[in-house]
């Protein structure tokens, strides 16, 4: 039992540390503000996850009977919680750099007519202009 | 009253989990606490209140269903990111575009669960969403081609089951 459950916490880990190298991988070699987000947001979701759902494998160990053990079974929880923090606020934080990095102006890499967002922009903002135009003639 | 109840009792349980404590003081302290929040705050948790609990309940078992298949869309967009960021070829794979869709769906709720849900996909980020059109952010055609309407359909068949779902799909880039 004891051997199952190391295997599993540390497979747990293991998969979630080569994910992790994999985000900083592809924060280093990724082109742009944008891309980089990706690698940076594949770290935050799954590689976070399997850690500390490993951490919580891992304190199994000390679950015998249920009657003394308890303690045991809210510290899983609260890792639980920490799981359920990370996977509401880190989309958040993302989007947050994301919009801020689009407001800033920093163009994205896209091939040509890739870019939905520019062209409504532009499009909205040249019909705003054409009727503070019209406006200003009448 | 039924919703303050509800509140109380979650924030109640949240206090237990996380104190460990189960004597007459520390217990008396989170009841004190859940109380005063209660009080305070207890508009801003439920939006609908005119929902039954059992609505809310099925919702609940819904939600958890729909985090499931989140976490196995999850796993596999992981892997295809990894894919384009480790192997040696990869970087040709990635065609970075910002892509436009309009969803159905009508809650508050419903789109910011669709934009954190696109987020939380590796390979594709909600940039902005401006009324019902999303503007998504996907790292290669691949990524962009999960958008297909599959997410959102889950998430109104869970929170907005009164929704006609026909005219989706209608993705254009």
């Amino acid at each position: 039992m004891t051997i199952a459950i190391n295997i599993l916490s540390i497979l747990l880990i293991v998969t979630g540390l080569f994910l992790f190298l994999g985000a900083s991988v592809g924060l280093v070699r990724l082109p742009d503000f944008y891309t980089r987000m990706h690698a940076a947001g594949m770290g935050d979701t799954l590689s976070a996850l399997l850690v500390v759902l490993g951490f919580a494998v891992y304190q199994l160990h000390g679950f015998h009977d249920i009657r003394h053990d308890w303690p045991v079974l809210l510290v899983i929880l609260k890792l639980l919680a920490i799981c359920v923090f990370i996977m509401v606020t880190s989309p958040a934080s993302t989007h947050a750099l994301m919009d801020a990095g689009y407001e800033e102006g920093c163009e994205p890499l896209t091939k040509e007519g890739g870019n939905a967002l520019k062209e409504d922009l532009a499009r909205t903002r040249g019909e705003d202009t054409h009727d503070s135009e019209e406006d200003s003639l009448s | 009253m039924l919703y303050r109840v509800l509140i109380f009792c979650l924030l109640f349980g949240t206090w237990m989990v996380f104190s460990g404590i189960y004597d007459v003081f520390h217990l008396t302290l989170g009841v004190i606490s859940a109380a005063c929040v209660t009080w305070m705050s207890s508009d801003m948790l439920f939006e609908h209140r005119d929902f039954s609990l059992g609505q809310r309940i099925r919702q609940g078992v819904g939600l958890i269903g729909y985090l499931v298949w989140l976490l196995y869309q999850i796993v596999l967009s992981n892997i295809d990111v990894l894919k384009v960021v480790l192997f040696p070829g990869g970087m040709k794979d990635v065609e970075p575009s910002i892509v436009k869709f309009r969803t159905g769906l009508k809650s508050e709720f419903g789109k910011f669960l669709l934009a954190n849900s696109i987020t939380l996909t590796p390979g594709t980020v909600t940039v902005r969403i401006v009324g019902e059109d999303f503007y998504v952010h996907a790292l290669n055609e691949k990524a962009a081609a999960g958008l297909n309407g599959e997410m959102e359909r889950r998430i109104a068949r869970v929170f907005e089951p009164d929704n006609a779902f026909d005219s989706l799909g209608s993705r254009h880039s």
